[in-house]
């Protein structure tokens, strides 16, 4: 009987939030704390011919200013997390990325100087004084450009700016032979603009060296404290990890922002040993646009093709992947393992190939945003099947089905063994299809379309049915790919002596609410009170170790871990239960927070048996005391949720101003442990997965200026530009994971993006604009110069 | 320089050395140690900030503390009583209107505001007064069902929940 799984219960870390009581980075002060302020280069491309700290130095407050010089050769700077190889079997280009350049800023935002002062106030003043001979280069800033011979360098020893290049799939003649055979060819260039991911929470870290006892403290707005450890330790800064701890207490949204190791983190750990007192750095909005890992920036080729009957032959795409001017941790995974293998979507394309050229440019590092990798797959594809079916004259919904992939529930049936690598697991593409279809009253809207078109209103449906890949694993093929960590979970279980019980996860909340979701497993499982839980998280010296939060992998991989926890309670209490009840394990069985004999009314609860546990005078004899057990979790493949998602645009004629007038999601996540948690992760990611349509993108000007690098000139989604959502979900469980959960972190925003843009074209279509494309964001400007044509 | 000036801070009065420049914000967080109110950006535009200042809502980072000298001023920790949630925070906790919490303090004194002018708006209405305020949780859409929840309440209603 379950209590609370699959029940709405309220966040239980909701009350510190709303009371002004939650406890981020740049809350904390610590004894004798100074204030960091970094110097940052405006140039996307300079020597530093020369820098003058002496007026700094002398400057009121300041305690110390350092430079590159000032940093031991010995710190290269920080590493990336995934190795991706040349087509040739090359080791791609791993050029540094220094705590503070030494001889030339490749971004606008790189880390020139740091200046320590016993305020902020003072820091900042005194920042102002330290003099940069700066000398300014050309800059490169789109990922094709940066390719062509003649592009200026990022690094000199990488040429034309390649990282790397990669493919996957079929053989590109068998392919581009069956494009060449196709009855229909649809084929669009697509743009997959750069996103900043605004995180409300500036990012943050305090460094704190003590003396007496030789240790680090980092507190940090990261959603992987025990991987910034490692990486920080191990790669950075040479530490020794026992003696150095990594905190990430409440965390203001992520989004894939903080899960990387930041230069930052390490620079004030290590000038926090130089002065022998902590130092705090927050990033005020401008750093965070600047140097917060961006997202997407991929420019595509794609062509598809199909045959008479509108069944899809081939599939063809080359992207080029900007990387910016440094690789930051996950960034080679991105356009290669979460992109290329997503591409066969949820249709039965037969042959695939997908190449892919990732480059360096001078602008900030681009890494995993809210889907990484997937939504630039699905935008593709998506796009193409809405564009196809205006093409051949097909409703985009029938195309769909025609080429979906039938339903498996991948216990009974095998998974889908797909062209670019993956298996998928479980899934019924139809019944999100279906779903929507209903949810939408797609008969009517057409009707209702058609009339509107008549009377020059502009109104337009789009679809996206996508499948994304969660809980990425198990480590040992992730290492086949290219990962430098290992994507297992841990999670410890320590059943208290009076049957309290904490829980310490691997994972990271940062608005997730695990504190909530994972209590409630545990008190399902072990039959005790939701209050009788504690989860514990984000603190290296009280867990063991993580692989933090991103991937939406939370509960398919910490979760199951957890799980795995529990079913050792479980086998160690029941041993200590038949103990005491003079009995066999076997005959017993535990429900509601006993064990009882079968068939009789002889029972012991979980609180005496964990009392015994701790207290064991009557004890079997050779169990040892306690109940405490940790568990890693390794999955046997990677979650697979999909779902549908339908825009209804309309568009003003007179501006191209397109409002966005109901956006239906269907998304199938697996079993759901609390709808209404899972509902809010839907709704944040269709928010950000509408705005790139719509609102977002950074803008780089052929200098690398960052040129929007603010609140007052990036567009960020407000209330007013959305309707209520309408949304739904199906239930496919996964069938490799004990809660049979897929996760839901990232579906909206995989979803989103390419219905409304596909709404947009529809609309245009029907009235008699026949447009391929429009650039995101669909600023009024650029859609009323598409309905001039 | 340094200026003396007199704050009531959540009913409390204080006297706190400034210096001319420094933000009414700044002076919460780091003086009077009030963090729930937050800075989320440096153009006045996102609203964690925001608190009340004699009654009326202020982006507590457009105002220097200076300006606030004699005024009375509520934060998020002032809003409920010693125990219990004020029926906007509790509007926002059954209706899931936060996530990772940020922007929340900034929402709800929002809220609060819309609420004393317009005790019973429009889904419309809501969001057009969250124009100041950026989440990036929660897609606002359970922001918009916390304040018709609390607004219920506020009125004298018996709040539903859509969850």
């Amino acid at each position: 009987m379950s209590k609370y799984i699959g029940k709405s219960i309220k966040r239980v870390e909701d009350k510190r939030f709303l009371t002004g009581k939650g406890n981020y980075t740049d809350d904390m002060v610590l004894p004798q704390q100074t204030y960091a302020y970094i110097v940052r280069s405006p140039y996307a491309h300079a020597k530093v011919n020369g820098i003058d700290i002496s007026e700094a130095q002398k400057a009121s407050g300041v305690v110390a200013v350092f430079t590159g010089k000032d940093i031991p050769e010995s710190i290269a700077g920080v590493p990336a997390g995934w190795q991706v190889n040349f087509k040739n079997g090359d080791i791609m280009k791993e050029p540094p990325h220094p705590l503070l350049i030494r001889d030339k800023a490749r971004h606008i935002g790189d880390a020139v100087a740091v200046v320590i002062a016993e305020s902020k106030a003072e820091a900042k003043d005194a920042a102002e004084l330290v003099e940069v001979d700066w000398e300014e280069l050309d800059a490169v800033t789109d990922p094709r450009a940066a390719a062509q011979e003649g592009a200026p360098l990022v690094h000199e020893d990488c040429p034309h700016n390649m990282c790397f290049d990669w493919e996957l799939g079929n053989p590109k003649e068998e392919v581009d032979a069956a494009i060449a055979a196709a009855h229909h060819v649809t084929s669009l260039e697509f743009v997959n603009q750069r996103m900043i991911p605004n995180a409300m929470e500036p990012r943050s870290a305090i460094g704190h060296y003590e003396t007496a006892r030789d240790y680090y403290t980092l507190y940090t707005s990261s959603q992987n404290p025990h991987l910034i450890r490692l990486l920080m330790c191990a790669f950075v800064l040479g530490l020794p990890e026992h003696k150095v701890r990594v905190v990430a207490p409440d965390v203001g949204g992520g989004f894939g922002s903080k899960i990387f190791h930041y230069t930052e983190e390490a620079l004030v750990i290590w000038a926090s040993k130089q002065i022998e007192r902590p130092v705090k750095w927050t990033a005020e909005r401008s750093e965070s646009f600047m140097t917060d890992a961006h997202g997407r920036d991929h420019v595509s080729e794609a062509k598809m093709g199909f045959d008479k009957a509108g069944n899809i032959t081939a599939l063809r795409v080359n992207t080029y992947a900007n990387l910016g001017a440094y690789i930051s941790t996950f960034a080679p995974a991105v356009p290669t393992y979460l992109h290329g293998t997503l591409l066969q979507g949820l249709y039965t394309t037969p042959k695939i190939n997908v190449d892919v050229t990732a480059t360096f440019t001078h602008t900030n590092a681009v890494d995993a945003y809210r889907g990484a990798g997937r939504p630039e797959a699905t935008y593709l594809l998506e796009r193409l099947l809405d564009l196809a079916a205006l093409e051949m004259d097909r409703d985009p919904a029938e195309l769909r089905k025609q080429n979906f992939i039938p339903a498996f529930d991948g216990v009974t049936e095998p998974g889908y063994q797909t062209q670019v690598a993956l298996q998928y697991d479980s899934g019924d593409y139809h019944a999100v299809l279906d779903r929507g279809l209903e949810m939408v009253g797609y008969q009517d809207f057409r009707k209702e379309q058609a009339e509107a078109a008549k009377n020059g209103k502009y109104l337009g449906i789009g679809f996206s049915t996508y499948i994304e890949a969660c809980g990425i694993a198990p480590s040992a093929v992730v290492g086949a790919l290219g990962a430098r960590a290992g994507l297992y979970e841990s999670a410890q279980v320590r059943v208290q002596p009076t049957g309290k019980v904490s829980v310490y996860s691997g994972s990271h909340s940062h608005g997730q609410g695990h504190e909530t979701t994972f209590a409630q497993v545990v008190a399902d499982k072990l039959g005790i009170a939701l209050e009788d839980v504690e989860i514990v998280h984000g603190d290296s010296e009280s867990v063991a170790f993580g692989m933090g939060t991103y991937g939406s992998r939370s509960l398919a991989v910490g979760g199951s871990a957890i799980v795995k926890s529990i079913d050792k309670v479980l086998e160690k209490g029941a041993k200590i239960a038949a103990h005491k009840l003079e009995a066999q394990v076997d005959d017993l069985e535990y429900a509601e927070g006993k064990w009882t004999v079968k068939g009789t009314d002889r029972s012991i609860a979980f609180g005496d048996v964990s009392l015994t546990a701790y207290v064991p005078h009557d004890y079997p004899e050779g169990l040892e005391p306690g109940l405490d057990f940790s568990s890693f979790y390794d999955p046997a493949n990677f979650t697979y949720p999909f779902g549908c998602h339908i825009a209804v645009v309309e568009i003003d004629p007179e501006t191209g101003k397109v409002a966005l007038k109901r956006f239906v999601a269907v998304d199938d996540v697996g079993n759901v442990i609390n709808p209404m948690i899972v509902d809010g992760q839907i709704h944040g990611g269709l928010a950000q997965g509408i705005g790139q349509a719509l609102f977002e993108g950074a803008i780089y000007d052929d200098y690398g200026q960052l040129i929007n690098g603010s609140y007052m000139d990036y567009c960020m989604p407000r209330a007013d530009d959305f309707p209520s959502f309408e949304i739904d979900r199906t239930t496919t469980p996964c069938p490799h994971n004990p809660l049979g959960v897929k996760g839901a972190g990232e579906a909206g925003c995989i979803g989103s993006t390419p219905a409304v843009v596909n709404a947009v074209i529809d609309a245009l279509w029907k009235n008699g604009h026949q447009v391929k494309d429009i650039r995101m964001p669909l600023i009024p400007e650029r859609v009323w110069n598409a309905m001039q044509s | 320089m340094a200026h003396q000036i007199s704050l009531t801070v959540n009913g409390k009065q204080q006297q706190l050395e400034v210096e001319a420049r420094d933000l009414l914000v700044d002076v919460l967080r780091e003086k009077c140690r009030l963090t729930g109110t937050h800075v989320g950006c440096d153009t006045s535009s996102c609203g964690a900030c925001v608190v009340e200042v004699d009654g009326l809502s202020v982006k507590s980072c457009t105002l220097t503390a200076v300006q606030a000298d004699g005024g009375s001023v509520l934060t998020v920790e002032g809003l409920a009583g010693s125990d219990g949630l004020h029926p906007i925070q509790e509007g926002f906790k059954e209706e899931h209107g936060l996530q990772c919490g940020f922007c929340t303090p900034g929402m709800i004194m929002t809220a609060k505001d819309l609420l004393a002018r317009n005790p019973n708006p429009t889904e419309h209405e809501i969001r057009e007064a969250l124009e100041g305020n950026f989440c990036r949780c929660t897609g606002y859409h359970n922001i918009v069902r916390s304040i018709q929840y609390a607004a219920a309440k506020m009125r004298g209603e018996t709040p539903v929940s859509a969850s």
